[in-house]
């Protein structure tokens, strides 16, 4: 499914990832989070021994497409789940859940359950319980594709700054381009089966970024060197048959 | 919202109540104009009649029966979601018990109902255990079943934080398995009460309280028709509690849960 890919990223990069659905992209993303192995090659979250590697990986999380919360829990409850796995006692995590609810600005719906929450809201919510373990890695995969498109650049905005204030190497699967220029440093994009990286590319763009951006003609072009690169790989022969 | 709720249960209740009326009345006007003879079917007014002069002994047997039916589906609530855990947590246990599990589901419980008196003794003890037979398939079935229908994402998301097996079970697994759970246990309670009639048929017999299924029994041989009617009048609207009980049970646990349905 996936071939030849030889890959490295800096520690605190922002990657995004595109490519035509069903190219691997997901797949590749459950490599580097060891939800899955690949049959042949390996993943290496840290350049030290092994022992740094077991470390490594308990510093990784994992934001899906769904919110994927818990119905059953609050919105606090929801987000110290991590750390109350992890090992730490209910209220300890409940304190330390606090923190990233703030920087999702959910700080006033602790007690909310996810059913009264918008679909905008609980990816927040999910994205606060992704940052709770302080993770050195985040992996996301699609996780704004099935919002709005005005609640989805409010997001990318918000998790840009998340980014710049933490600076944890964030790996973003997405198949919008714009959302890519828009979010990371370095693009990757990935052709159709067996995916292979075609393109690899730093996004010459300020640090800081801000909705006007995405109306900035540096901005434009860089969106469409990306469509270009993902035309030629076969991403658009699905869209013109299903046409 | 008071006042649509009070609408709803109106318009809820109301339907079933008109269907009831008018076959009882139906029921007693045909019995009454073509003179059926009562021991083949009597009028409902008999049979209410015979509920009432036979208040003692009816209510004496309701509650054996109760007991019966009672202790079985505990039984059967409390081990089959047992049962259905451990099937859930080891493959190999599922795959070697699974079948004979299902063999209590399709055993001819008439035809193992003496097997229970001779092992368990008459009376109380068979009854439930014959009770237990009947109703503890469906838990198991719907407790795995719910078990395995855990979101595999949420899935990988604990196994991502390392979870312990105890968590897993006890934050994910049972919290997602339990509509399915208490449809299962919705289930086994009406079966309970089936099961404990018919246990009573054959080993109700015992300590001289003898539950409705022995009284349908005498009633038969005396041809009192009237008071075989009350007798499954009662076992009937036993069966209607426990399911009544069982269900609100699950209603308000599934609130607590904010689970659909």
């Amino acid at each position: 499914m996936l071939q030849d890919i030889d890959l490295v990223i800096e520690a605190g990069s922002f990657v995004a990832l595109l490519g035509p659905s069903g190219c691997g992209k997901s797949t590749l993303l459950r490599f580097i989070s060891g939800l899955d192995t690949p049959a042949a090659g390996s993943v290496v979250l840290s350049p030290k021994a092994d022992e740094a590697q077991a470390s490594a990986a308990a510093k990784l999380a994992f934001v899906f497409q769904d919110a994927q919360l818990l119905p059953w829990r609050s919105v606090l409850d929801n987000v110290a789940l991590p750390l109350e796995l992890q090992g730490y006692g209910r209220a300890q995590a409940r304190e330390r859940a606090r923190g990233p609810l703030a920087e999702v600005e959910l700080g006033d719906v602790h007690e909310r359950f996810p059913d009264q929450l918008s679909g905008g809201m609980r990816m927040r919510v999910s994205i606060a319980r992704a940052l709770v373990t302080e993770p050195s890695v985040l992996l996301l995969d699609e996780p704004f594709a099935a919002l709005d498109e005005l609640t989805r650049q409010r997001l990318d905005e918000r998790l840009r700054k998340l980014w710049q204030a933490r600076r944890m190497t964030v790996i973003f699967v997405t198949h919008a381009l714009a959302e890519a220029a828009f979010l990371a440093e370095r693009a990757l994009v990935m052709s159709r089966r067996p995916g292979r990286i075609v393109l690899d590319h730093a996004l010459q763009l300020p640090e800081d970024r801000t909705l006007e951006l995405r109306t900035n003609l540096d901005f434009v072009a860089q969106t469409a060197l990306l469509y270009r690169s993902l035309s030629q790989h076969g991403a658009l022969d699905d869209a013109q048959h299903g046409a | 919202m008071k006042h649509s709720t009070w609408r709803d249960l109106l318009l809820s209740a109301l339907p079933p109540a008109l269907t009831f009326v008018v076959v009882v009345a139906l029921w007693e006007g045909v019995v009454r104009a073509f003179a059926v003879p009562k021991f083949l079917v009597p009028p409902p007014s008999d049979v209410l009649i015979a509920v009432w002069t036979e208040r003692a002994s009816l209510g004496g047997a309701l509650l054996t029966t109760a007991q019966g039916a009672g202790v079985g589906f505990l039984l059967s609530a409390s081990l089959g979601t047992s049962v259905g855990l451990a099937f859930s947590l080891s493959r190999w246990l599922e795959r070697g018990l699974y079948p004979y599990a299902l063999f209590l589901q399709t055993v001819p419980i008439v035809a193992v109902a003496p097997l229970l008196v001779l092992w368990f003794g008459p009376g109380l003890r068979a009854v439930s255990v014959s009770a237990f037979i009947v109703s503890v398939f469906p838990i198991i079935a719907n407790t795995l079943a719910g078990l395995r229908s855990v979101d595999p994402r949420l899935s990988d998301l604990f196994r991502l934080y390392g979870a312990k097996l105890g968590d897993t079970v006890l934050k994910l697994r049972l919290p997602t398995a339990i509509p399915s759970m208490m449809t299962g246990l919705k289930v086994a309670s009406g079966l309970s009460v089936i099961g404990a009639i018919v246990g009573e048929f054959v080993a109700g017999f015992s300590e001289g309280n003898a539950g409705l299924g022995i009284t349908v029994l005498s009633a038969y041989r005396q041809l009192r028709t009237d008071l075989l009617f009350a007798a499954v009048l009662l076992a009937s609207l036993l069966g209607l509690s426990l399911f009544a009980l069982v269900s609100s049970l699950s209603t308000l646990l599934l609130r607590r849960l904010r689970a659909p349905g």
